[in-house]
């Protein structure tokens, strides 16, 4: 009788535990591919992605590779197909350019997960998109800037024209006039994201016009350094670049995607995929700022601590009406607020900003 | 040493080339453990990517296509002395002009894919006509007008799909509208589009043309030698024009291939400087069309191999200096080999005035 029960027990025991891993551990087995449009070593944007691919490796253990300097055409299509017959499951495709590639490739594949980078231009079951509200920073960084320039005159290098990036330069824009309402603020487009002697062309382009701050959206410190080398300020963008020019950097906003990646990966262990165009800020620190410099007056300091603590509390809004666009006809009205979805159609410039966007409507 | 050659001299050429090939791999190999990569698997990762898995060899295939078209272009103009360094640029005249068609034209796929074809090709040859005529009318050097030639054609791509190509679902990324189901090439097998059919006619078609019409003996002799040629009386400013044109239809082809065969629609970046490395493959390829078809495969294996040898923790840089590698040793046998024809032709010539006493 009682050996009877134990076998029971035993049978139970081990069909439970049967059941309970059989699919744990079909779903468990992940390899998690990443595919980077500049080199690993950008100390910007790949950097970062990069640092979430280590976080992956060491908190969950799960096998990773990458392919870097995969440029935003048919090759990112062609590598993820490689990718997948190496047995990847997640990919981790880190450029804006490679969504329809993704999204080609995850219909041929349904059972693989592709996370881009948005805005999404299109999503499909097994295909998300990830960004941030990264004009939130960058509002922040104007604040700085607005503070800090002597000539009065700021330049920003811009990559893609794309509108998130557009975004971010009207928000600095709003961010040094919140507190400097007479900066001239100047405008390069490089149209690219990765190209550092055009980076840093561009920016000493804006310090020969006069600017004394740079401020950038692109994937390298070079704007930073050219401002470093001319003995000027500049605010950096992607990663914490302090260490690359420790004395002319103000600030300057940061990615963080290590807790987004490990989420999702996490997610998909135990079977859960959402698809979606993710956006996070400021609020789960996927943007963040990076340290001060000293020459920042401990004023500044607190008011852009403050601005930023009202900004993750929801009770400050960068994009808020009357904003008008560089012809001067009024875009957004008094008193309205600009939706998630207008902020990701930005394909204009505030009235006071130098310089053209390429896609100017 | 004089007198019967020990081996004969293709067994010579093939042995000096893939001795470069070697070489180059044993340069890379002390790199890669140098850098404390494993070469032999580094480089197994590579063959396997490149032409392990009928996926490899398909995608290996699509990427040779632009290159043998770019490629068969340059040699056709590089065997009259014509030194089109422009197909990267009239590749994407091709392209451009083949992609207003498909946004702008609602046709039937039937007439559509000529017209794609015919329009690619017509962009090519006008994009190369303009150095065509500068030097044969003002004396302006090619080497120079096509090479600026190709910035201006890249910029052009800018100008479309910022402004009235952008597709408007894009966020103002830098890409058109996708072109209309009629516009894509057929495919032969996987992904491998009808542009490979229209590589392999060209290559026919040059092949004849150079070695079995007169047009084609003018070419070689202008090549050979201006002089000779002007006192044949042959037409060499009417010649440098017609080349220049054909070469630049076949680089158009390449641009039509890519934006209705691979990408379906136009952007930035749609040539990964095919036409620079087609310069290359005409040469590794001694000029010769069906040459240009087998060298123009190796080298989209060498490129795709660059990207799966990343997978095997290669870091791009050192991928790519492998390539470079390749490259570099492989033209400079072209040295060693034109030592060994002297030599040869040296001993023929002795050999016959012996006869001859």
């Amino acid at each position: 009788m009682r050996t009877a029960l134990r076998l029971t027990v035993a049978i139970v025991v081990l069909v439970l535990v049967g059941t309970l891993a059989g699919p744990g551990t079909a779903q468990g087995k992940h390899k998690v591919a990443f595919i980077y449009v500049g080199p690993v070593g950008d100390a910007g944007w790949t950097y970062q992605h990069d640092q979430a691919r280590q976080y992956l490796e060491q908190t969950l253990g799960v096998e990773t590779k990458f392919v870097e300097s995969v440029p935003e055409t048919a090759e990112v299509a062609r590598v993820e197909e490689q990718f997948i017959r190496q047995g990847f499951t997640v990919i981790f495709a880190t450029a804006f350019g490679y969504q329809n590639f993704n999204v080609q490739v995850a219909k041929k594949h349904p059972d693989v997960h592709i996370i881009g980078i948005g805005p999404a231009i299109g999503l499909a079951p097994n295909v998300k998109t990830i960004y941030g509200r990264i004009w939130e920073g960058r509002y922040l960084t104007g604040i700085v800037a607005g503070k800090m320039t002597k000539a009065n005159t700021i330049g920003f290098v811009a990559a893609h024209p794309i509108t998130t990036v557009v975004a971010g330069v009207n928000a600095f824009a709003l961010g040094v006039w919140s507190v400097n309402p007479n900066a001239k603020i100047k405008v390069v487009w490089t149209r690219t994201w990765y190209d550092p002697p055009k980076e840093k062309s561009a920016a000493k382009a804006l310090l020969d016009a006069g600017a004394d701050i740079v401020g950038q959206h692109q994937d390298t410190p070079s704007a930073l350094q050219a401002a470093a080398e001319a003995n000027k300020l500049g605010i950096g963008s992607e990663s914490n670049m302090q260490r690359f020019a420790p004395s002319a950097y103000l600030t300057g906003t940061i990615w963080d995607w290590r807790q987004i990646d490990a989420g999702i990966v996490q997610g998909l262990m135990s079977g859960l995929f959402k698809s979606e165009d993710y956006y996070g800020g400021l609020v789960d620190k996927v943007v963040s700022l990076g340290p001060f410099n000293p020459q920042v007056p401990p004023d500044v300091q607190a008011l852009v601590d403050q601005r930023q603590k009202a900004i993750v509390a929801g009770t400050f809004q960068i994009f808020k009406g009357p904003l008008r666009d560089q012809s001067g006809k009024v875009r957004v009205a008094a008193g309205k607020t600009m939706t998630l979805a207008e902020i990701l159609g930005f394909n204009w410039l505030l009235q006071g900003i130098e310089g053209q966007s390429p896609t100017a409507k | 040493m004089a007198g019967a050659a020990p081996f004969p001299e293709w067994l010579e050429v093939v042995a000096i080339r893939g001795g470069a090939g070697m070489a180059a791999l044993a340069v890379g190999a002390i790199f890669l453990a140098a850098t404390g990569h494993d070469p032999w698997r580094a480089y197994r990762e590579m063959m396997i990517g490149a032409l392990g898995s009928p996926f490899a060899i398909e995608q290996t295939i699509i990427k040779a296509i632009p290159l043998m078209l770019t490629g068969l272009g340059v040699a056709l103009a590089f065997t009259m002395g014509l030194w089109n360094i422009g197909a990267e640029g009239q590749l994407v005249a091709g392209a451009l002009a083949a992609s207003w068609l498909a946004l702008t034209a609602s046709l039937p796929t039937l007439v559509m894919l000529p017209g794609l074809i015919l329009l690619g090709a017509a962009g090519g040859a006008a994009w190369a006509f303009i150095p065509a005529v500068l030097k044969t009318f003002v004396g302006v050097n090619e080497i120079i007008s096509t090479l600026m030639l190709n910035y201006i054609a890249l910029l052009w791509v800018d100008y479309m799909v910022f402004g009235s190509w952008a597709d408007p679902t894009a966020f103002s990324f830098p890409y058109s509208r996708p072109f209309p189901p009629q516009a894509h090439f057929p495919v032969l097998l996987g992904d491998i589009h009808i542009g490979l059919v229209l590589a392999l006619i060209a290559a026919l078609l040059l092949a004849g043309l150079l070695q079995r019409t007169h047009w084609g003996y003018e070419i070689r002799t202008i090549g050979a030698s201006l002089p000779a040629a002007r006192y044949a009386g042959m037409r060499v400013r009417r010649n440098v024009l017609l080349v220049m044109a054909a070469s630049g239809a076949l680089a158009g082809l390449a641009g039509v291939g890519e934006v209705s065969g691979v990408i379906h629609r136009i952007q930035q970046g749609i040539s990964p400087g095919y036409g620079f490395t087609a310069i290359i493959v005409a040469w590794v390829a001694r000029l010769n069309p069906w040459a240009v078809i087998l060298v123009a495969v190796l080298f989209a294996a060498l490129l795709n191999g660059g990207f799966v040898i990343q997978t095997a923790g290669v870091p791009a840089a050192i991928a790519y200096m492998i390539q470079a590698l390749v490259l570099f040793l492989v033209l400079a046998s072209e040295h060693l080999l034109r030592r060994v024809r002297r030599r040869r032709a040296l001993s023929q010539t002795r050999a016959a005035l012996q006869v001859g006493r």
